[in-house]
């Protein structure tokens, strides 16, 4: 039985959680879904940031991971408004129709 | 203990993970992710991050997302229609292939020297966070304020109505 | 393995116990809201089932209980199910970390008034708060309904304006108690009614914030726009009946609870007494319940209708005995802190029944209005001088 978990996993979570962002991202076609699945990276790195602060017993990472936390949610209030202007402009969330510089 | 939590909630992390890929309607993705961050707090948590944990929910899960939800709401987008499936077919196993590889070397590049233990990292509080951010790390900190706003403006720029 | 197993066994008990108080006081919370609006509009209110309707919660669990359970066609099931769930889950979670008294002696067992004492415990509680958004929100979105939608949208739009000015309001007493833990939050403002947070701590400014802004976290009136049932039917739960209603109900009556609770332990001393006991604080209760007791006994005395003539001074009496037992010094030690906290906490329940019963309800616009243009700023500004008195006196 094992009493602690090896610092690899969290690693290879993390890993994971970045590839099945990277795959949402290629092969969704919602915008808003690309979008989520750039959070879904966001975080994955976070995991990675703080378990690295673990292994090192430094603060730094955390404080990494907080700043991260920050420009996503500058992120997500830019790029919902974005979301909202495309919307308004074109009645569309598919990105393969949003194709052309004018209307 | 550690390994049994751990174990449940990455299950459960990556089990939403993939369900915010393959979910063709937008709000059942900005859901699941709500289950992955909230388990990655978990984690957080296992780590020793009191404080991310807690930032983590209130931030992300509890702001930026239910600012999704909101647009998602707001717009009313529907399932996606065009049929985009096809792409599981080849895309599934060579995922899975990606992910064993990456897991395999990550597994090579990190031996377990280190054991992750609940409480075997205790500097993660509010005060030492707090300490670190407004001595070492203030001009970042300054920085992302300013970007804060910059982000407001072009929120707001963006999302204004047309005055003709 | 001793120390688990009695750790278990007693964070067990704790939630049982407070799990069964608190869904008594859910029940009797909304008993004793419809008899103050009724008295604040001269009229009895709840009289039938019971004396003085003191049965009619437990009617009203019964009528909910037995009535059908009805899932529309229409609706997204899963997220139409998960929504209540969610609701009342994390309205009851942030309960977990709320100290309701000291350290107490209970047989060999020492142990605190509180689920758990976390070093983020405020943070748990906004955590907990700003998930419970999903359930609203969600419910509104998955009942297929446009006028749930407008009032999940709603919801979720005053939620996250609302927070801002909360937690605005939440730092500026944390700055002066310099700590996160709500136990050590409660410590740091003992002595006598100097030393809360909202008279020693000047943060007066940041209370009537706080109060503003739970109001409209909770949805209750006079920001009740999510369910103006004038123009929305009944908002965000339009579609759900029996149990599941009724989780909506006990959800936005926990949360109101928990806010109250909050505004207690943050600046009013949580279970402290407003003056030490050798002033005679410890006689406060059983004077009030005494002067109660004496009340109704004259009234039972001089009664005009019959069956008055019974209920008056049997109520009488119950308050002689409870009188009796706040002077009974083996109990004093975890009941006097008990009825501090419950009677600040009470207080502001009071307030919020209250204005439900005066104000009207605010404009869409002006809600918005009000957060973005009056409040966030105010909140911030107080902040800003809070934090600079602090550091000026620090030196």
């Amino acid at each position: 039985m094992m009493t602690a978990v090896p610092i690899s996993w969290f690693l290879t979570l993390s890993a994971i959680l970045f590839a099945l962002g990277v795959a949402g991202f290629l092969f969704r076609r919602n915008i808003i879904t690309v979008f989520m699945s750039i959070e879904l990276m966001l975080n994955a790195v976070n995991l990675s940031f703080v378990t690295f602060s673990y292994q090192h017993k430094e603060v730094a990472g955390h404080l990494f991971t907080f700043f991260v936390m920050v420009v996503a949610a500058a992120e997500a209030a830019v790029g919902l408004a974005i979301i909202l202007t495309v919307f308004k402009n074109r009645s569309t969330l598919n990105i393969d129709d949003v194709n052309s510089m004018k209307n | 203990m550690d390994v049994i939590l751990f174990l449940i909630f990455a299950l459960i992390a990556v089990v939403c993970a993939i369900n915010v890929v393959v979910q063709t309607h937008p709000i059942s993705s900005a859901l699941s992710l709500v289950g992955v961050m909230g388990s990655l707090a978990i984690l957080y948590l296992l780590l020793g991050a009191e404080f991310i944990a807690a930032a983590q929910v209130i931030v992300y899960a509890g702001a930026i997302m239910v600012l999704f939800v909101f647009v998602i709401m707001l717009l009313n987008a529907g399932a996606e229609t065009k049929k985009g499936r096809s792409y599981l077919i080849p895309g599934a196993p060579l995922l899975v292939v990606f992910l064993g590889l990456t897991a395999y070397y990550v597994q090579r590049l990190f031996p377990a020297n280190t054991m992750v233990t609940f409480g075997g990292f205790t500097k993660g509080g509010p005060r030492e966070i707090g300490e670190a951010l407004f001595t070492t790390y203030l001009l970042p900190f300054e920085v992302t304020s300013v970007l804060i706003l910059v982000a407001i403006v072009g929120a707001i720029v963006l999302a204004r109505k047309e005055i003709e | 393995m001793e120390l688990l197993d009695s750790f278990i066994v007693i964070s067990l008990i704790k939630a049982a116990v407070i799990f069964g108080v608190l869904m008594t006081t859910l029940a009797y919370l909304q008993w004793v809201e419809r008899k103050v609006i009724a008295h604040v509009q001269v009229r009895p209110g709840p009289y039938r089932v019971g004396p003085h309707g003191l049965l009619q919660p437990l009617a009203d669990v019964i009528k909910l209980i037995t009535k059908e359970d009805l899932v529309p066609p229409y609706v997204n099931k899963l997220p139409y199910l998960a929504a209540p769930f969610l609701a009342i889950t994390m309205a009851l979670l942030s309960i977990s970390v709320i100290p309701f008294g000291p350290e107490i002696t209970v047989g060999p067992v020492k142990t605190f008034m509180q689920m758990t004492d976390l070093n983020i415990g405020v943070l748990f509680i906004l955590a907990a708060s700003s998930m419970g958004v999903y359930g609203i929100a969600l419910a509104g979105w998955a009942s297929n309904n446009k006028y749930s939608l407008i009032g999940g949208l709603r919801s979720s739009a005053q939620m996250i304006s609302y927070e801002l000015p909360m937690s605005l309001a939440i730092a500026a007493p944390l700055l002066i108690s310099n700590t996160l833990s709500l136990r050590n939050l409660v410590e740091a403002q003992s002595g006598s009614i100097l030393n809360w947070n909202i008279l020693g701590g000047g943060q007066i400014v940041s209370f009537i914030i706080f109060i503003i802004a739970a109001f409209a976290e909770t949805n209750r009136v006079p920001f009740d726009l999510p369910e103006a049932e004038n123009e929305l039917v009944a908002g965000f739960h339009t579609e759900y009946s029996s149990m599941k209603f009724a989780s909506f109900f006990m959800a936005e009556y926990a949360n109101m609870i928990t806010v109250s609770a909050m505004a207690t332990l943050l600046f009013l001393g949580g279970w402290k007494a407003p003056w030490s006991a050798e002033y005679g604080s410890s006689l406060v209760p059983a004077a009030i319940f005494g002067i109660a007791a004496a009340v109704l006994f004259y009234h039972g005395a001089n009664a005009h209708r019959k069956r008055d003539k019974l209920t008056f001074p049997a109520f009488g009496a119950i308050f002689v005995v409870i009188a009796a037992i706040f002077l009974l010094p083996m109990v004093q030690g975890w009941l006097l802190p008990l009825f501090w906290f419950s009677a600040k906490t009470g207080g502001i329940l009071f307030l919020f029944m209250w204005i439900r019963a005066t104000l009207p309800r605010f404009r869409y616009d002006q809600l918005m209005g009000f957060t973005w243009k009056f409040l966030f700023p105010v909140a911030m500004l107080n902040l800003l001088v809070t934090a600079f008195l602090v550091a000026w006196f620090a030196k």
